[in-house]
């Protein structure tokens, strides 16, 4: 009988599921300690420095994936760029000297946040000249309809209408 | 109010040329911040033989490609063939740059494939690749005679490609 069997699927399915969410569970506690593993550098000793580390590799786009910052990525290129910033840290120099080496080398593309300059100027303040744009002429509609007259009937029925009183 | 309809036109008309320009290029395709600057400096031992050099000198004073390849590359194999034409043309010497690739591996396909370049630079950490700002191969530069770069190109070369994007610069650049 197809409709009995039909019915029986789900508490099969039910008791499968949770045999299935345990395999998943344990197969997630074990590759759990793979996912650092994309960088494979050490650690900065000093906090301060492995933070500005963090927050650097979390803004730079990896170029060879693009849509994955450098921090995300395990493709050689952002291995490299990783290596290179982790060094550039090192050696002292600021975060705005990295953000250049990456730009003059990569373009502003590299950059998740571009910097606010040249080319990148029509970028940040299109979205803020639009809005206003917008906002002009939804105030403009508001204000027009704002003038007109509470009472929808016209000048010409109104007077016909106390033509009609009169007479 | 006029404004009320010819300002959505006027908007369409700006609108217009940004999106064909816009959605007909390849965003993986990312201009290179090197054309009409100098080649970045660079400094590597040559791929068949450590103890030797290369670097800009190399190619100083004269029209030249500087090709990124590895043998892991597929588009790399693609663009062997041609390569090899015209190196055997005599035209423009090609330098190489073995990017984050083993020196044997490397040698052996040169060896085996046949070797068009005057000589290749081998850069196994791919440190000189991010001076270049390489982000995959292959990648081709096409430099002047004063070091500047002329162009860049990001896929396997062809002769359309190449008479289309190379030769007139070339021209133009020994003209000068």
């Amino acid at each position: 009988m197809p409709s009995g069997s039909v019915i029986s699927c789900p508490r099969l399915l039910r008791r499968e599921s949770a045999e299935l969410r345990s395999v998943a569970l344990i197969l997630l506690l074990l590759f759990a300690h793979a996912s650092p593993a994309i960088d494979a550098g050490t650690a900065f000793e000093d906090p301060e420095l492995q933070a500005r580390y963090e927050k650097i590799v979390a803004e730079v786009r990896c170029l060879q994936c693009q849509n994955e910052s450098i921090k995300d990525s395990n493709a050689f290129l952002a291995a490299d760029l990783r290596r290179e910033i982790r060094r550039m840290l090192a050696e002292g120099q600021t975060d705005a000297e990295i953000y250049d080496f990456l730009v003059t080398r990569y373009g502003e593309f590299a950059l998740y946040r571009p910097r606010f300059r040249g080319k990148t100027l029509f970028l940040w303040i299109a979205p803020g000249f639009l809005i206003a744009v917008g906002l002009f002429v939804a105030i403009r509609i508001v204000r027009g309809r704002m003038a007109l007259p509470i009472d929808d009937t016209t000048d010409e029925a109104n007077a016909e209408r106390q033509a009609g009183n009169r007479s | 109010m006029k404004l009320r309809y010819v300002a959505p036109v006027l908007a369409f008309i700006v609108l217009l040329p940004m999106l064909i320009f816009g959605l007909q290029r390849d965003p993986s395709e990312l201009p290179s911040p090197f054309i009409n600057k100098p080649s970045p400096e660079f400094e590597l031992p040559a791929l068949r033989d450590p103890a030797r050099t290369v670097s800009n000198r190399d190619y100083a004073g004269q029209v030249a490609l500087v090709n990124v390849w590895a043998t892991w590359c597929v588009g790399c194999r693609q663009e062997h063939d041609f390569l090899l034409s015209l190196a055997a043309s005599g035209d423009v010497p090609i330098y190489g740059l073995n990017w984050r690739d083993r020196r044997e591996d490397a040698i052996r396909w040169l060896d085996e494939l046949g070797d068009p370049y005057v000589v290749s630079g081998f850069d196994a950490d791919g440190t000189v690749g991010i001076d270049w700002g390489v982000y995959g191969a292959p990648e081709t530069f096409l430099i002047g005679p004063d070091g500047t770069v002329l162009h860049k190109h990001l896929s396997p070369l062809t002769d359309a490609i190449w008479q289309r994007d190379f030769v007139p610069k070339i021209a133009a650049a020994r003209e000068r």
